[in-house]
């Protein structure tokens, strides 16, 4: 194809009629785009509604992990220790944001639906000592919500374990 | 305005006897003279498409010799892969080539699947196939911007990244995540498709043949585009075959191969597309074959959205699959197996199997061997990106620095699936 002076002046029809078109820019920090309910972003550690805390301490997402980045120390529930409803509970229950690469194998593996990964992808910090989410920090609700598209138009209709348990 | 110099259409070849070099020499004479001036370029410079580090002798402005480097970007994830269980390797997989991640996961369950010979559901099939051509449009789509962002051609990049972002939406829609999705797994998908992906895709399909002329009005009969591209980085049929090139490389110097149709696997033997092949052998014959790459994929996509079958998306499968959520409260039996697969991971029976997929770079190879374990034994890729990077030298022949930019663009190159 051989140039045509013409044809070097239509690409900027191109870029003119888009002056009149909608921007798509976003301005982020201000406006945030609802995530499809499906996103895997920072985890989250649940607990039942009488308060316990639905992880036992089985260490199945730490054994699923490809990155190797969670690490569980469990210890036995006491009578008048008790933090979960199953005979062991996490004492220590670590992630390691840094090598977290958000497979969404934790969730997955976990037989009792403690972990799951939420909506939140804004977990930047400073120094890498402060990726470390602990226990504490993964039970406690987001800072920052991030809000999320229809669950019953684009996730599956809601699983049975969602429900129950 | 000045018109482009008439130039061959046809490009003869070298006739070098094979094997031919993926080293450009310098020419003796020149060599003598002191005028040779040897400069890096790269592994950290804006335009070598990640760390790609050539060595390039200049006589003024043309390139006389040109050597390239690699390994800058070593990751060993086939190494990593062969610690991991094989479900964990999934994820590995489409870590390696990051703006084709689908292929690569692809290829790596396809080749896990041969091993064991599971049945997959045929709306799997379909899926893999659709989300396989988003992943060529979106790989193009990058390839264009970038490629013609080197070139000066600011404005194709915020295009093409436009429909870029949709595609990468879709992906987030339907497998939780923007790239990497680990969506495939063995035996079919992770989940089903959610009601709501396949208005948001017909949005796509619509918009997205559009946007390719939109592409085209900016740049294809571009003068500056033209100059900049046409005759320039030559290579020929015999060249690039006796190279080993594939993809949009070999297309783009008319031959007419494409795994797709050569060896259909997935549903392609169904599906209604067209290979597209250029004669030319240079830059813009390249750009063209993905260009129009990129129009058959929608129609690929089109057609697989109007025909998905239903049914399962997964086999059922205990002994591979992860039990259906649900089992796990009610059924011991699926719990055991959801903690074997988890923790230890299934067996895959001995043996050892190559599987081929069409890539947006080529023909991208798995070679899988299973000791009977639950972890791979051995995982070797066959990166297209790597086997185009033999052809820069070829490519490289009487080109002026500026065409060397246009060149290794044009070769499409992605430096994590180089190196590995
Ligand atoms: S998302 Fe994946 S990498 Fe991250 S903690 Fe869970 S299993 Fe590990
Ligand atoms: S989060 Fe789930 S899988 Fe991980 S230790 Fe707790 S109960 Fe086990």
């Amino acid at each position: 194809m051989s140039p045509q002076p013409l044809d070097s002046v239509k690409g900027f029809a191109v870029t003119f009629r888009q002056l009149f078109k909608k921007p798509i820019t976003q301005q982020y920090p201000e406006y945030k785009r609802p995530v499809y309910p499906r996103f895997r972003g920072r985890h989250r550690l649940h607990r039942h509604e009488n308060g316990l805390e639905k992880c036992v301490g089985c260490s199945l997402c730490a054994a699923a992990c490809p990155a190797d980045c969670i690490r569980v120390v469990a210890e036995e529930n006491t009578p008048d220790n008790r933090v979960s409803p199953g005979e062991r509970y996490a004492r220590i229950y670590e992630i390691n944001m840094s090598r977290c690469i958000f497979c969404g194998y934790c969730e997955l593996a976990c037989p009792f639906d403690a972990i799951t990964l939420g909506n939140e992808y804004e977990i930047s910090e400073y120094s890498r000592d402060d990726l470390i989410y602990t226990k504490d920090m993964l039970l406690a609700e987001p800072i920052k919500k991030v809000p999320v598209a229809d669950r019953d138009l684009y996730d599956t209709p809601i699983p049975y374990y969602q429900d129950h348990s | 305005m000045a018109i482009a110099p008439e130039r061959p259409k046809i490009y003869e070849g070298t006739r070098i006897p094979a094997p031919i070099p993926s080293v450009l020499e310098v020419r003796e004479d020149l060599r003598s003279s002191d005028d040779v001036l040897t400069v890096n370029f790269g592994p950290n410079h804006p335009s070598t498409h990640g760390v790609l580090r050539l060595v390039v002798d200049l006589h003024g402005e043309d390139v006389v010799g040109l050597a390239a480097v690699v390994g800058y970007l070593h990751t060993g994830f086939e190494k990593s892969m062969e610690q991991k269980s094989w479900w964990k390797a999934i994820t590995y997989a489409p870590r390696i080539d990051y703006l084709s991640f689908q292929a690569n996961e692809l290829v790596f369950v396809l080749a896990v699947e041969k091993l064991l010979a599971i049945e997959v559901p045929s709306r799997a099939t379909w899926m893999r196939m659709l989300l396989s051509e988003l992943n060529r449009i979106h790989s193009h789509l990058v390839w264009l911007g970038t490629a013609a962002l080197e070139l000066g051609a600011i404005s194709m990049f915020w295009y093409c990244f436009r429909e870029r972002d949709r595609i990468l939406d879709l992906f987030e829609l339907v497998a939780g995540f923007r790239m990497h999705t680990r969506y495939f797994q063995v035996g079919g998908l992770a989940e089903d498709v959610p009601a709501g992906f396949w208005d948001e895709c017909a949005k796509f399909v619509e918009v997205m043949p559009k946007a390719v002329d939109e592409y085209e009005a900016l740049v294809d009969r571009n003068e500056i585009w033209l100059e900049r591209t046409q005759g320039i980085g030559l290579l020929s049929a015999d060249d690039a075959i006796a190279l080993g090139q594939s993809g949009p490389v070999l297309r783009g110097s008319g031959i007419d191969w494409d795994l797709r149709r050569a060896e259909p696997y997935l549903a392609y033997d169904q599906v209604d597309f067209r290979v597209p092949v250029y004669d030319e052998g240079d830059v813009y014959a390249r750009y063209r074959v993905r260009m129009e790459e990129m129009r058959e994929s929608v129609k690929i996509v089109e057609q697989a959205m109007r025909r998905m079958p239903g049914g399962p998306w997964i086999a059922d499968d205990r002994k591979v699959v992860l039990p259906p959520r649900e089992e796990l409260h009610t059924s011991m039996e699926s719990l055991i197996h959801h903690f074997k697969i988890v923790t230890e991971g299934f067996r895959v029976p001995e043996g050892e199997v190559y599987v081929t997929v069409e890539s947006p770079r080529g023909e991208l190879g798995c070679y899988v061997v299973s000791d009977g374990g639950p972890k791979p034994w051995r995982v070797k890729f066959r990166a297209p990106s790597f086997v185009a990077l033999e052809a820069t030298a070829t490519c490289m022949r009487d080109a002026l620095v500026a065409d060397m930019i246009a060149i290794v663009g044009s070769l499409d190159t992605v430096m994590g699936e180089v190196d590995r």
